[in-house]
């Protein structure tokens, strides 16, 4: 498992156990006592790591290369997950994928940002950056959804929308937009969940939720850290600065009214162990889905437009 | 060239340059694009689009609102909502202190002026962004003032105008920023659902988290000649593709071409287009 860079201690207290289990196997000396303590040990800096976390950590635990993603997380929590593509007008788009699946009794349409977990599959799924057309066929799944009467579930990793040429001249802005005001109009339950990076405008495009929800080590934010840190401070190396003070951590969404609540993960991040992600996610969603979906369409509308509407902080008078 | 031939140029760039500063700039402003000296008041009676070129100025938001509106018809609402350093951010300098500079500056509370009017005889509720005020950066108060415009269109069944001109959302309101995207589309969602359309006049520059909510949502999407118009932007776009953009990219006549917007108008032409497109899709019999 790939370690942070905060987790150096931590490395090498591991090092040194594996060291002393060695030389034990080698060398025929008893050192149970001696790995015994400093295991004790790791366990206690491990606490100490993970309790105290700095945003610009936690951004790192979201950033993770093994972190669950959508796909692998849409299988543990649905056997019979269906992938579906393309936005029936110019492509399909790998960095956002959907498809049909039942969790518990519920039948849903999943909708996800798809991040790779090395190079190869990252550069394939353009680091879960989408262009228009992976908006585009998140809308096209989502009318569907609301034709089928299907509750809709999305999970949000993104490190934004991808800005390149191409998804400028085929309307970048445009198919975010209408996500936006699409989803508010949709008669189902939406249920939303940030299990990464919520990046900006990206995320928000499949983010028009009746409930939200931030994984434990998920960071929403209005622009990147080294963005903010290169716009606003001029100096890219404030990104740790950055990420203080644009308040992006779970506890902090939730704190502002964004996000309805934090979902745990393992001590050290959900790259630790996916399916407890999985199964504490599935939690989660189903409980929300057994309240909303005895609500009427209008009622489900009402309910996602007055969440939004109340977002805000200004003074009046 | 030598050394001295360069200072001897430079000098004379120096001496163009004070040449520039001495022309009083109450009266005198020079085009941008054709660098044609103009008069200010003809360039204001020519709704501020440069006489030899056309090249079309930034404006500011009560210029806007004169040239539009019926006269004496604007009633501003919502002037009182003022905006609030909730995260408590700084960067190079406090978020506080940026407010009040650009209050003192605009003598406005935020970002955006808005209300209702008459246009050619119909009603409308009209919101204009000020670019002036911090990059016209939506923040809380730009997104419930785009809001409450929207939700007056609907309580009076009128038509609803947007004028953007907007860097993005404003970063140091953090997420509450990105979500004015979604409470401002959400209300339009309500406003098309009533059947009363919105009218969205992308003016230079709106980019960002602007463009990627209300700016793109018109029934009609009208843009104003030569406006910088993207999502992300030009420089972003230049850092992660490393090469040069070509000439003309994200400007209006370009999303044009790529049917992103269905007309761009001499902004001498908007007030007629305007009252030609309330009057062609909102109100009367159809038959």
């Amino acid at each position: 498992m790939k370690l942070m860079a905060f987790e150096k201690p931590l490395g090498e207290l591991y090092d040194k156990i594996e060291q002393l289990k060695k030389l034990s196997r080698e060398s025929d000396i008893d050192l149970s006592s001696e790995i015994e303590k400093i295991e004790q040990r790791a366990a206690a800096v491990r606490e100490d790591i993970y309790h105290n976390l700095l945003p610009s950590q936690v951004v790192q635990i979201a950033r993770h290369p093994n972190r669950p993603d959508s796909l692998s997380l849409f299988r543990l929590m649905s056997d019979d997950f269906i992938e579906l593509h393309g936005d029936r007008a110019f492509g399909d788009d790998p960095s956002i994928v959907g498809g049909l699946g039942r969790i518990g009794d519920f039948r849903v349409v999943w909708l996800g940002h798809q991040k790779g977990h090395d190079t190869k599959e990252n550069i394939r799924r353009n680091f879960g950056m989408p262009n228009p057309e992976g908006y585009r066929k998140a809308l096209r799944l989502m009318q569907m959804a609301d034709k089928l009467k299907m509750p809709i579930v999305t999970l949000i990793d993104t490190p934004g929308a991808y800005p390149g040429i191409e998804a400028e001249e085929r309307g970048q802005a445009e198919a975010i937009a209408r996500n936006l005001r699409e989803m508010m109009g949709f008669g189902v339950p939406i249920v939303s969940v940030v299990i990464g990076e919520g990046g900006s405008g990206g995320a928000l495009g499949i983010g028009v939720a009746n409930r939200v929800y931030m994984l434990q080590n998920a960071v929403y934010s209005v622009i990147s850290p080294e963005g903010c840190a290169s716009i606003l401070f001029r100096d890219a190396k404030q990104a740790d600065v950055a990420a203080q003070s644009l308040k992006i951590t779970a506890p902090d969404i939730v704190g502002l009214g964004i996000a309805d609540g934090v979902i745990p993960e393992p001590l050290g991040g959900a790259h630790h162990d996916w399916d407890v992600v999985a199964t504490a996610i599935k939690t989660q969603v189903l409980s929300d889905l057994s309240v909303l979906s005895s609500q009427s369409a209008d009622q489900l509308r009402d309910d996602r437009y007055a969440k939004f509407r109340a977002m805000g902080i200004f003074t009046e008078g | 060239m030598s050394i001295i031939d360069w200072f001897a140029k430079r000098e004379k760039n120096t001496v163009d340059t004070t040449e520039k500063l001495n022309i009083p700039g109450h009266l005198w402003i020079k085009c941008d694009q054709c660098q044609e000296i103009l008069f200010q008041k003809d360039l204001k009676d020519n709704a501020h689009v440069c006489l030899k070129c056309s090249f079309h100025f930034r404006m500011a938001a009560m210029d806007r609102v004169a040239l539009i509106c019926d006269p004496g018809s604007f009633v501003p609402c919502d002037e009182d909502l003022g905006p609030t350093d909730f995260l408590g951010f700084s960067d190079t300098e406090s978020y506080v202190d940026r407010i009040r500079k650009a209050q003192t500056k605009t003598k406005r509370k935020d970002a955006v002026v808005s209300g209702l009017a008459l246009l050619a005889g119909k009603p409308v509720s009209i919101a204009v962004m000020d670019f002036s005020y911090m990059g016209g950066s939506m923040g809380s108060v730009v997104g419930e003032k785009i809001t409450r415009a929207i939700e007056r269109g609907l309580e009076n069944r009128c038509p609803v105008i947007v004028f953007t001109a907007s860097g993005g959302a404003r970063m140091q309101e953090g997420i509450m920023s990105l979500m004015q995207m979604g409470k401002t589309s959400g209300a339009l969602e309500r406003l098309g659902r009533a059947g009363i359309p919105y009218i969205s006049v992308l003016c230079d520059p709106t980019t960002g988290g602007t463009s990627a909510s209300f700016a793109m949502l018109g029934d009609f999407n009208l843009a104003e000649p030569g406006a910088l118009i993207s999502f992300a932007g030009p420089r972003v776009i230049e850092q992660t593709i490393r090469q040069k953009l070509p000439d003309g990219f994200q400007r209006a006549e370009f999303l044009l071409s790529h049917g992103m917007v269905d007309r761009v108008v001499d902004r001498r032409e908007l007030r007629e287009t305007l009252a030609t497109l309330l009057d062609l899709s909102f109100g009367g019999p159809v038959s």
